[in-house]
């Protein structure tokens, strides 16, 4: 068996496993319950009114915000994993890089702060 | 082909034996956590099912299994059967690659700590779905704040796995143990035997706070619970779901919360170390000290719920984006500076 397929092999297979116990449990309250469904029960909560308007309305841009943000952070943070692996190996030139690198995303930091991007109020 | 298949099979098994046994350990932990809390409160908390209450969280299974599973006409159908799966699924999945000791993994691939990472991000995608195809206002506005929660902490928790990774030089979480077991504070100190201070819950001790921190509002766990506020957003994403499928969503929580336990104890308190390298100690099995560390943070978690009043929601992303970030970008700088500095860096 080739060595890329041996280590991710069991994990697939796992996930099988972890599929067919959710599935199963899922299954269970439709196959053992009994149903009953009524307009009232079928109908979207909203604290007993009937409900008005549509649910999916117009939301704060902050959330968007925040995603973008989000993603910029996490981007960085896949940068630094194969950089934290091999700090010896790439010695101080790849560890000033770094730094000059995180100074950059530090001063974009401090804009996006100063800029309010941050604050919910 | 034989072989395979037997090997296929072998797998299985390993997988089946774990799961199960970390689902009855997720159902006494349940139970745990309803009595911490209760006890801190001068309760009594679940005690009528079997001695002491012990079989309560079996009752409640069954309960929700005979429960009247209800779809909403207005709901997306198969977005909102799928979320549940989907966020129980992905919880269990992540530990394939636990090491609950030395070589006790289903599978410990090279990058263990990347995969429960990935994993674990992925988790908002259930309460993104189940929120979005409920079609109503409370598990809608829910959603988009969880989401933003749950990314808002990843961060953080990011810089932290990367400062441990500094020290460590390697992605394999067998290896994150290892390094914590001969390298360390102990040695500096010239007490080599008394290994609990090679631990990185030490050396990095704020970055051990920030992670226990984040790992509460990652997992949507008070005083991080905004998601659930029963006082303004009733149950949160949620609210729609009955029988299993709030089940699935319920243990998929739990299983999120043991895994950022498990997570911890290897990354900062020497996963299946012995707290000292003696002869009392060394003779309990690694798995024994895994599970006394997990119940450990678990019993931290149980405590901050009981004890810390909820958060506001502006409070919670200051906290995150404003405090958590600039220290753990801060701290691996630091890290890498010192271990570069003094020729430490593995």
């Amino acid at each position: 068996m080739p060595e890329l397929l041996k280590d991710y092999l069991p994990i697939v297979i796992f996930m099988g496993v972890c599929a067919a116990i959710g599935i199963a449990l899922m299954a269970s309250s439709f196959i053992l319950a009994v149903r009953k469904p009524d307009p009232e029960k079928l109908s979207a909560y909203e604290c007993g009114f009937a409900a008005f308007d549509d649910a999916r309305m117009k939301f704060d841009v902050r959330f968007y915000l925040v995603s973008i943000l989000f993603i910029i952070f996490d981007l960085e943070v896949a940068f630094l994993f194969p950089w934290a692996i091999s700090l010896k190996e790439v010695g101080l030139l790849g560890f000033w890089s770094m730094m000059t690198f995180l100074g950059v995303l530090t001063i974009g930091f401090i804009y996006e702060w100063r800029k309010g991007a941050l604050e919910w109020d | 082909m034989l072989e395979m298949l037997l090997t296929v099979g072998f797998i299985a098994l390993q997988s089946v034996v774990l799961l199960v046994s970390l689902l009855i350990l997720i159902a006494f932990l349940l139970l745990a956590d309803r009595k911490v809390w209760a006890a801190v409160q001068m309760r009594r908390g679940p005690n009528v099912v079997g001695p002491y209450g012990l079989l309560q969280s079996f009752a409640d299974l069954l309960k929700f299994v005979l429960k009247e599973a209800i779809i909403p006409d207005g709901a997306n159908k198969g977005v909102f059967i799928i979320a549940p799966l989907v966020t129980c699924v992905l919880a269990l999945a992540g530990w394939a690659v636990i090491p609950v000791s030395e070589g006790w993994a289903i599978a410990d691939i090279n990058v263990g700590i990347l995969y429960l990472f990935a994993i674990s991000s992925l988790g908002v995608y259930g309460v993104i779905m189940g929120g979005w195809a409920s079609n109503s206002k409370y598990p809608f506005l829910s959603a988009l704040r969880s989401a933003a929660q749950m990314v808002s902490y990843e961060v953080s928790i990011g810089f932290v796995i990367v400062t441990v990774l500094l020290c460590v030089g390697s992605l394999n979480l067998t290896d994150i143990v290892m390094a914590q077991e001969s390298r360390g504070l102990a040695n500096l100190l010239g007490v080599p035997w008394f290994t609990m201070l090679n631990w990185y819950f030490l050396p990095l001790l704020p970055m051990f706070v920030i992670f226990f921190i984040s790992a509460l509002a990652e997992t949507n766990r008070p005083p991080f619970d905004l998601v659930e506020a029963e006082s303004e957003l009733v149950a949160g994403f949620m609210v729609e779901y009955s029988a299993t499928p709030y089940l699935l969503f319920m243990l998929g929580e739990y299983v999120a919360i043991v895994t950022m336990c498990a997570m911890t104890t290897i990354l900062f308190l020497g996963g299946w170390l012995p707290p000292a390298d003696m002869v009392p100690f060394t003779w309990v099995p690694g798995i024994v000290w895994f599970l006394i560390k997990l119940c450990f943070v678990f019993f931290m978690f149980a405590m901050v719920k009981a004890i810390v009043p909820r958060y506001r929601y502006d409070q919670l992303m200051r906290l995150g984006w404003k405090v958590f970030l600039p220290i753990s970008l801060f701290w691996v700088a630091l890290t890498a500076g010192v271990l570069t500095a003094f020729g430490w860096a593995p």
